[in-house]
C-alpha cells in the first residue's frame, strides 16, 4: 500500500434508523496538512469526526491511521482493546472541553499517560508542565478545571489532548461554546500546533480561521462533501451552488 | 424524687469508654457502607445477571426488614451455620451492609447522571470502559451524593445504638449498666443522649468540611 496517507476514510456511511446522515464519503489526510470541516448544521461534519476515532462508529466503509484499520470487525472484547489503543493516538478536543472537574489541572493532564502509557509520577509532571507551558498556562497546574474560563479551559483539553503525544489532532467545534473575546487564545494555540506541522482535522463554523490556518477544506451538506480545495479556491470562488449559498450566509458576518 | 446528675460523674470513664465503641463501630460501619454502596451500585447497573439478581435480592432484604431483626440474624442467626462472629464485628458488618443498601441506591441514580462528555472526554484518551468508571465516573457520581449519603450517615450513628441488644458495650448500653447500678434512668440516658449529640455534632461539622473541600472539585 504505497498510496496510503497519513488518514484514509473509504466509502464512509452512516445511518441512524432510516436517517443517513454519511454517505459515501472519502477523504485521505497527508502527514502535517490540516484539513477544515464546513458546513451547515446537521451535514453529518461532527459525524464524520467522530467515526474516526470510533465515537460514532461507521455503519460501512474504512477508517485508517497509516497502515492501521481504526474500525476493524473483532470480537466485542478484542475490538475494545483495538479501538483503546488506537485512540491513545488521536488526540480529540470537543466543543464543550470535557476536562474531568474533580481532578486537577495536572490530574488532568496526567491521567491518561500515568494509566496508558506507565509514566512515572515525575515523568507524567514533566510532560504536564511541558504541555502547559505549550498553551500558556503552566500557572494553572494546581487548580481545578472550575476555577478556568472557557478559553483556558479548551487549551488545558488541548494540552490533556497532547500529552498522549498523538499523531492526529481533530478539533469538533473547539471554540464554538466559547465567549467571543476567548476565541483568539484557543486559536492561537491551535495556529502553533499548525506550524509544528501536526496532523489536523478541524470541524468548525469559523471561516477566517479555516480560511487562515488550513490546507484544505471540505464543505459538507447533507452527509456528503460537497466540495473540497484549498481554501482560496472554496472561499473565493467555490464550483458549487450550494457551497456559495453556505458562504454567502457566514462570510457576510 | 429530683433529678440527682451527681452520680453521672462516677461513670464517667464507662461512658467515655461507651462513646468510644461508638465512635468506633460509626466510622467501620460507615467506611463499610460507603464503599459497599459503591460496589452495590456498580454490580445493580453493569453486573452479570448472576450476581445482579443476588445483589437486588439482598438489597430488598434489607431495605425491607427491620435493622434490629438483621443484627439478630447475623449475630445469632450465622452461629447455625458455623459462623460465629464477635458482636463488634456482627454490629459493623450489620449496619455497614444496611447502609451500604441506602447508598448504593443513591450512587445508582448518580452514575447515569454524570454528562456523556466525561465518557468521551476519557475515551478518545484511549481509557478502557472499567477504567473510565473507575477514575472518571464513580468519583464524580460519588461526590454528587455527598450530601444524602452524609444524612445516611448520622442515621447510622444512630442506629449505632441497636447494637447494644447484641452485646457491644457502645454509649447505649454503657448507659443501661449505670442504670441498673445506680437506678437513675433520667439521668444517664439523659448523659448518653448529649453524648450521642456531640458525636453528632463533630460528625456534622467533619461533613461540611468535606462538602467545602469537594465544592471546587464538581
Amino acid at each position: 500500500m504505497t498510496d496510503q496517507a497519513f488518514v484514509t476514510i473509504k466509502n464512509a456511511a452512516k445511518s441512524f434508523g432510516k436517517l443517513q446522515v454519511l454517505r459515501d464519503i472519502n477523504l485521505s489526510v497527508e502527514r502535517g496538512q490540516i484539513v477544515a470541516i464546513i458546513g451547515p448544521s446537521g451535514s453529518g461534519k461532527s459525524t464524520l469526526l467522530r467515526a474516526i476515532n470510533e465515537l460514532d462508529p461507521l455503519t460501512s466503509g474504512e477508517v485508517w491511521l497509516e497502515y492501521v484499520q481504526i474500525n476493524k470487525t473483532l470480537p466485542h472484547r478484542q475490538h475494545e482493546a483495538h479501538v483503546n489503543q488506537v485512540r491513545q493516538n488521536i488526540g480529540m478536543v470537543f466543543q464543550h472541553f470535557n476536562l474531568f472537574p474533580h481532578l486537577t489541572v495536572r490530574g488532568n493532564i496526567t491521567l491518561a499517560p500515568r494509566m496508558l502509557k506507565g509514566l512515572s509520577e515525575a515523568d507524567a509532571n514533566k510532560l504536564a508542565e511541558e504541555q502547559l507551558a505549550k498553551v500558556g498556562l503552566t500557572e494553572k497546574i494546581d487548580e481545578h478545571p472550575s476555577r478556568l474560563s472557557g478559553g483556558q479551559k479548551q487549551r488545558v483539553a488541548i494540552a490533556r489532548a497532547l500529552a498522549m503525544k498523538p499523531k492526529v489532532m481533530l478539533f469538533d467545534e473547539a471554540t464554538s461554546a466559547l465567549d467571543h473575546e476567548l476565541v483568539e487564545e484557543v486559536n492561537l494555540v491551535m495556529k502553533q500546533l499548525a506550524e509544528e506541522h501536526m496532523t489536523m482535522i478541524i470541524v468548525t463554523h469559523e471561516m477566517d480561521f479555516a480560511a487562515s490556518v488550513c490546507d484544505r477544506v471540505l464543505f459538507m451538506d447533507q452527509g456528503v462533501v460537497v466540495e473540497e480545495g484549498p481554501p482560496a479556491v472554496i472561499f473565493q470562488n467555490p464550483k458549487e451552488e450550494r457551497t456559495r449559498n453556505f458562504l454567502r450566509k457566514h462570510l457576510s458576518r | 424524687m429530683g433529678l440527682d446528675f451527681t452520680v453521672v460523674p462516677d461513670y464517667f470513664g464507662a461512658l467515655l469508654m461507651g462513646a468510644g465503641w461508638t465512635v468506633a463501630i460509626t466510622i467501620c460501619a460507615g467506611l463499610l457502607s460507603f464503599f459497599g454502596g459503591i460496589v452495590f451500585a456498580v454490580i445493580a447497573l453493569y453486573g452479570h445477571w448472576a450476581l445482579r439478581l443476588p445483589v437486588r435480592a439482598f438489597a430488598f432484604l434489607f431495605m425491607g426488614t427491620p435493622l434490629l431483626l438483621q443484627l439478630f440474624l447475623i449475630y445469632f442467626g450465622l452461629i447455625e451455620v458455623g459462623i460465629d462472629l464477635p458482636a463488634f464485628a456482627a454490629g459493623v458488618i450489620g449496619l455497614g451492609l444496611h447502609f451500604a443498601v441506602y447508598n448504593s441506591e443513591l450512587i445508582q441514580a448518580s452514575i447515569p447522571a454524570v454528562d456523556k462528555g466525561q465518557y468521551e472526554g476519557a475515551r478518545t484518551l484511549g481509557l478502557s470502559r472499567g477504567q473510565t468508571l473507575r477514575r472518571i465516573v464513580i468519583p464524580q457520581a460519588v461526590r454528587a451524593v455527598i450530601p444524602p449519603m452524609g444524612n445516611n450517615m448520622i442515621a447510622l450513628l444512630k442506629d449505632s445504638a441497636l447494637v447494644s441488644v447484641i452485646g457491644v458495650m457502645e454509649l447505649n448500653l454503657s448507659a443501661q449498666q449505670a442504670i441498673s447500678r445506680t437506678y437513675r434512668p433520667f439521668e444517664f440516658y439523659l448523659a448518653a443522649a448529649f453524648c450521642y449529640y456531640i458525636i453528632n455534632l463533630a460528625l456534622e461539622a467533619g461533613l461540611r468540611h468535606l462538602e467545602r473541600r469537594i465544592a471546587a472539585s464538581r
